[in-house]
């Protein structure tokens, strides 16, 4: 009887929370699973648009799409290759960054408060079309070497690089050195959220570990590689995941610019192709991460 | 006076001595090591801010301000007739409270329905509940771009079953109207929707159980202790989630161009611009084209003018932005 009573307590708990995730489930099957599939076969077909039944027919054409993208269009192989070269640069930066800056606004010092608002300031200043209107400087650019052709002033950065190259480094090195110092920005700006959840994990180690390590005269460089990294893996993990999917899905990518033009030109057929090929490529992308990460991932509970 | 400070140096070198040097090798290094960190700091803060001071001592310059060398940072012809276009050009106003009303409704409708999904996903077990997280972290992975092409052509074509067009002959197009976008915030299918419920359901998973237990046992039903408990005790991350989603929504033009026709929302009209200030002058002058550098003006001009509101809202409630998502112990 009472077994009977909690079997019962158990399946109204069940279906309140079913009725609790309902929006979801209902959002998920109209607006994500069906166009998902709907997608994957358009990927697969020529869509042609009529006004007639359902608007749009589909045709199926096999892998001629894929084949389009990756042997006809001229553009589509190098664009993920940048991508996804830029993403290895990129998202290993950003952690490193983001990891120090929130090392550093952990510790206590004066104004810690003003500088944690400007650091999170990227939050708003790095999302949606201001990004893309930032880094679409290229005019800027055209109006400074004008700037410069008609004057006679000395710019700094430029004066710098000479001295620099006067200086008998090897030029390549030197270079890679300039785009390291160029891409700064753009680290520091897309390293906003990073920094909180950095900072979430760092706070959630008790103090009394430090102690115990100090009084059994443990450096502070030791604490750090032997607490702080250990403690804070699983946090690295999560910024792993979340910087990748940031960096894809950025909207002044290129590859969703392309795609976005070809969906506008009505091309759904090889737009949906593309998208899914870009799709399967950050899905293997974000496995291969957090597998490499998750196993060094320790859990204190 | 100087006496004291005499001792003061006397007592510190005798315990320096005592301490074999050890003190002020100690005191050297944190002062070192506090300039240096200082120093970072202040390069990073002014890395982020400066492109934004730049662009607001630009709004005030006249065009030739631009071409003259000399002039870094202060405007020598104070302007603010690059604003006045600027908000003639956007339709400032109405921009404005369009997408503030926007916004708000639509990250309302996404925070509320994280809230009450998240709630579900931390706090009951139910069959199949690892399938459906799974489905949240889908969501959160797939681009938009991948679901738009079919998205978009079902909204353009919208029918349920064909019963529409069996009574009116015609599909409706739902692309002129915001109701497919709000419908989809509201089963939080929006932008970056599954990141809110992944957000909240961290959040209350760390909540204590027996909080819930002591309201059930005190007579409170499902949803009552919903309401009256557990929403009250999210309040910090529902903010947080609320300022995201408001921020996000404000600066999206990928969601809004698509689905949102012709309302005039201040993320889509920053990126026509230049087009616009192009038509302005066309309107005006005949043939006049605008250079390259007064464009870029007008842009920067355009920007201050649209990040101000969120700037605002991010002084007021900077707090909320940062320190409540620090609570949540955001763990895989």
């Amino acid at each position: 009887m009472a077994k009977n009573k909690q079997k019962n307590l158990r399946k109204k708990r069940a279906i309140v929370g079913y009725l609790y995730i309902l929006p979801f489930i209902i959002g998920f099957i109209s607006f994500m699973a069906v166009p998902l599939l709907e997608s994957f076969r358009m990927s697969f077909s020529n869509v042609i648009i009529s006004t007639g039944n359902k608007g749009f027919v589909l045709e199926n054409i096999g892998f001629r799409n894929f084949i389009r993208a990756f042997t006809e269009d001229p553009e589509f192989n190098r664009m993920m290759t940048e991508e996804i070269s830029r993403m290895a640069i990129n998202v290993p930066a950003v952690l490193i960054v983001s990891f120090i800056m929130a090392l550093l606004l952990n510790q206590k010092f004066k104004g810690r408060g003003l500088v944690r608002a400007v650091f999170f300031l990227p939050v708003i200043l790095s999302s949606g079309v201001l990004v893309g209107l930032e880094f679409n400087n290229s005019m800027l650019d055209g109006m400074k070497s004008y700037i410069q052709e008609n004057s006679n002033v000395v710019d700094i950065t430029a004066s710098l690089q000479e001295i620099l190259s006067n200086s008998g480094m090897s030029s390549r090195f030197l270079e890679t050195v300039y785009e390291v110092l160029n891409s700064v920005y753009e680290v520091v700006l897309s390293s906003g959220i990073q920094i909180i959840i950095f900072l979430s994990g760092l706070q959630s180690i008790p103090k009394s570990m430090y102690e115990a390590a100090k009084i059994e005269g443990c450096s502070a460089w030791e604490s750090f590689w032997k607490i702080t990294l250990p403690m804070v893996s699983s946090v690295i993990l999560v910024n792993v995941i979340y910087t990748i999917i940031d960096f894809f899905m950025r909207t002044d990518s290129e590859v969703m610019e392309k795609i976005r033009t070809n969906m506008i030109r009505l091309d759904y057929g090889f737009s949906s192709a593309m998208a899914w090929v870009y799709f399967l490529a950050v899905i293997v992308i974000i496995a291969v991460f957090s597998a490499i990460t998750s196993r060094w991932v320790y859990y204190y509970e | 006076m100087n006496k004291r400070i005499r001792d003061k140096w006397k007592l510190a070198i005798y315990r320096n001595k005592q301490s074999g040097g050890y003190l002020l090798k100690k005191t050297i290094t944190s002062k070192i090591y506090s300039f240096l960190r200082a120093a970072l700091l202040f390069g990073v803060c002014f890395l982020i801010i400066q492109p934004l001071l730049n662009k607001v001592s630009m709004s005030f310059m006249l065009e030739k301000d631009l071409y003259d060398p000399t002039i870094i940072v202060v405007p020598r012809n104070f302007t603010t007739e690059n604003y006045k276009l600027v908000s003639y050009l956007i339709d400032y106003w109405k921009s404005l409270r369009n997408s503030l009303i926007f916004s708000v409704i639509i990250s309302v409708l996404q925070v509320a329905s994280a809230t009450v999904v998240g709630y579900g996903f931390a706090r009951f077990n139910f069959p199949l509940k690892k399938f459906w997280f799974a489905c949240v972290i889908l969501v959160i992975l797939v681009p938009p771009q991948t679901i738009l092409s079919s998205l978009y052509l079902n909204f353009r074509f919208f029918d349920i079953f064909g019963i529409v067009e069996f009574f009116t002959g015609q599909t409706i197009n739902l692309l002129k109207s915001p109701l497919p976008y709000m419908f989809m915030s509201l089963t939080s299918m929006g932008l970056k929707g599954g990141l809110y419920i992944f957000l909240i359901r961290q959040y209350y998973r760390g909540v204590p159980k027996e909080l819930e237990e002591a309201a059930y046992v005190d007579g409170c039903g499902n949803f009552a202790t919903f309401i009256r408990i557990m929403l009250p005790d999210a309040k910090p991350i529902i903010t947080s989630c609320f300022l995201f989603a408001f921020v996000w929504q404000w600066t999206d033009s990928f969601f809004s161009t698509m689905f949102l026709g012709d309302i005039s929302l201040l993320s889509r009209k920053l990126t026509a611009i230049s087009q616009l200030l192009g038509d302005y002058l066309n309107g005006i002058g005949g043939g006049v084209r605008a250079s390259i550098a007064y464009g870029q003006m007008m842009i920067s001009t355009g920007m201050i003018m649209a990040i101000i509101p969120l700037l605002l809202i991010y002084i007021v409630s900077q707090r909320a932005f940062v320190e409540s998502l620090s609570q949540t112990g955001i763990k895989m």
